[in-house]
Parts: structure tokens; sequence; C-alpha cells
């Protein structure tokens, strides 16, 4: 609870919120359309052993997490100390014992994290059906369907979600998310289906 | 033994912890101190503040010490109320 309290001050000190949710939706978007076009270019091509599917996906997902975790620990570290460096020259001060000197070390590993786990953890809840397949646990529809019914539910729920920040109908920016989801999935069948 | 009643303290900081984030953080210094905070200017990146702590026994370390680790700079001690107090026994 402290460690949340405390996350939230560096947050609010360095108004880097939106940063933060920018950085989930961005990278949540790209883990859950990655996920969908592995999945239907498995789907349209020849059948292959699920568990190999399982490996190809995870593969990627974990990818991209580290992709996601490095690039914006590195981006913001530059940017945490830049803005550190701005504004020990306006106090004339040096700030790194202050929040302000926390915030530069701690917010570039807290943005990576949600930057990394974002495509990772969505990632992983589409791949759910495969596994769950695999196991041996059945499913109403095939497994690689049911896989592209959570995938297209996940990135509806971001599109709701983005809809809720920006204060706009929910319902229209879902729809508007998941019309990005159909037209990937009709580009893929489009040029990997013949 | 001489306690700090009160202080007027004048300080920099920068924008963020705002004013009431830095009076409250000032505040829990002290199991009773009392602040008062204005903002006398606001620059691009900072801004002066005035702040005033009134209490029982006052500990400056302790004040100086929850500035700096919000990123203010202390500028001056500009008003200072101590008294003496007889110690019981």
């Amino acid at each position: 609870m402290r460690l949340l309290s405390q996350a939230k001050f560096l947050l609010d000190i360095t108004c880097t919120h939106d940063i933060v949710r920018r950085y989930f939706v961005v990278n949540g978007f790209d883990g859950a359309l990655t996920m969908l076009g592995l999945i239907i270019g498995f789907l349209i091509t020849a059948p292959a052993n699920l568990s190999v599917i399982i490996n190809v996906c995870l593969g990627a997902a974990i990818a991209l997490g580290m992709s996601g975790m490095s690039s914006a620990y590195i981006s913001e570290s530059a940017e945490r100390r830049r803005a550190l460096g701005k504004l020990e020259q306006a106090m004339i001060s040096n700030l790194q014992e202050s929040a302000h000197g926390d915030a530069t070390y701690w917010l570039p590993l807290l943005i990576a994290l949600v930057n990394g786990l974002a495509p990772f953890i969505i990632s992983l809840l589409i791949l759910l059906p495969l596994w769950l397949s695999n196991a041996g646990i059945p499913l109403p529809v095939s497994p690689l369907h049911a896989a592209i019914m959570v995938a297209l539910l996940l990135i509806f729920l971001l599109g709701v979600y983005l809809g809720r920040i920006a204060g706009i109908s929910w319902l229209r920016s879902g729809m508007q998310t998941l019309i990005v989801a159909v037209v990937t999935a009709a580009l893929i069948y489009l040029f990997a289906g013949h | 033994m001489v306690n700090v009643k009160r202080l007027v303290l004048d300080v920099l900081k920068p924008h963020q912890p705002n004013a009431l984030v830095f009076s409250q953080t000032v505040a829990s210094a002290g199991v009773d101190y009392k602040v008062y905070l204005i903002v006398l200017e606001v620059d691009k990146n900072t801004e002066t503040i005035q702040i005033e702590i009134e209490g029982n026994a006052i500990d400056f370390e302790a004040v100086q010490s929850a500035i700096t680790s919000m990123g203010g700079s202390l500028h001056s001690i500009d008003k200072v109320e101590v008294q003496n107090e007889a110690v019981d026994g």
C-alpha cells in the first residue's frame, strides 16, 4: 500500500500519469494485434500442432514484453534525466536526494514494467484458450477461433478504456479499435490467405 | 529549555509537489505543527513560497529535511519565535 502511494506521489510530482496510460494502451494494443495476426496466420495455413502454435505465440509475447520494457526504460531514463537537469538548473541546487531524484530513478522502471507487461499479459490472455484446449479442457469453439474472439474482446475493451479516458462514448471508441482489428484480420486474409 | 514556537521561512520550490502537498509534508514533520503557506512568486519552473510553522517545539532539522525531500531549497529564515520554558522537576 505504501509502495502504491509512493508510486502515485512520484507520478503526481512528475505529471507522468498520462505517459504510463499511453504506454499501457499503445503496447497493449500492439500485443493484442500481434497475437491476432499470428493466430489468423496459423488459421489460414495448413493445420499445425497446438503446442507449436502456443510456443510460437509465447515466443512473440515474451519478445514483445522485453522489447517494450527495454525501449521504455532507455527512453524514459533519458527523458527523466533531462527533466531533472532542467529543474536543477532552475533551482540552482542538486535534487538527487529529493523526491524528484527518486522519480528519475524509479519512474523509468515503473513505466518500463507497464510497457512490457501490458503486451505480455494481453498476449497470455489471448493464448488462454489454446492452453486450455492443449490441457484437454473442451471449448465450445475451436481453440484458434476462441483465441481470436478473446483478442477481439480485449481490443474492444482497450477502446472502451480509451473512450472513458477521453470522456467520449465508450461504445464508439470500442468500435473504433475493433474496426482496426477487423481491418487487420482482413488484410492478413487478403495477403496471406492465398 | 528553549523551544522554537514559530518559524517563517522563505523557500524556493519546484511547481510539483503543489502547495497543498508541500505544506502537508512539512506539517507531518512534527506532531502538532500548524503550517501556513503563501505563494509569493511563480516562475516558469519554480515558485517562491513563504512558510509559517507553529508548534510547541519545532524541530528545525526535521522541517528542513521535509523541504529538501520535496526538492525545495531554504533561502532564509525570516522570522523566529522562541520561548524559554521551565522544565518540571
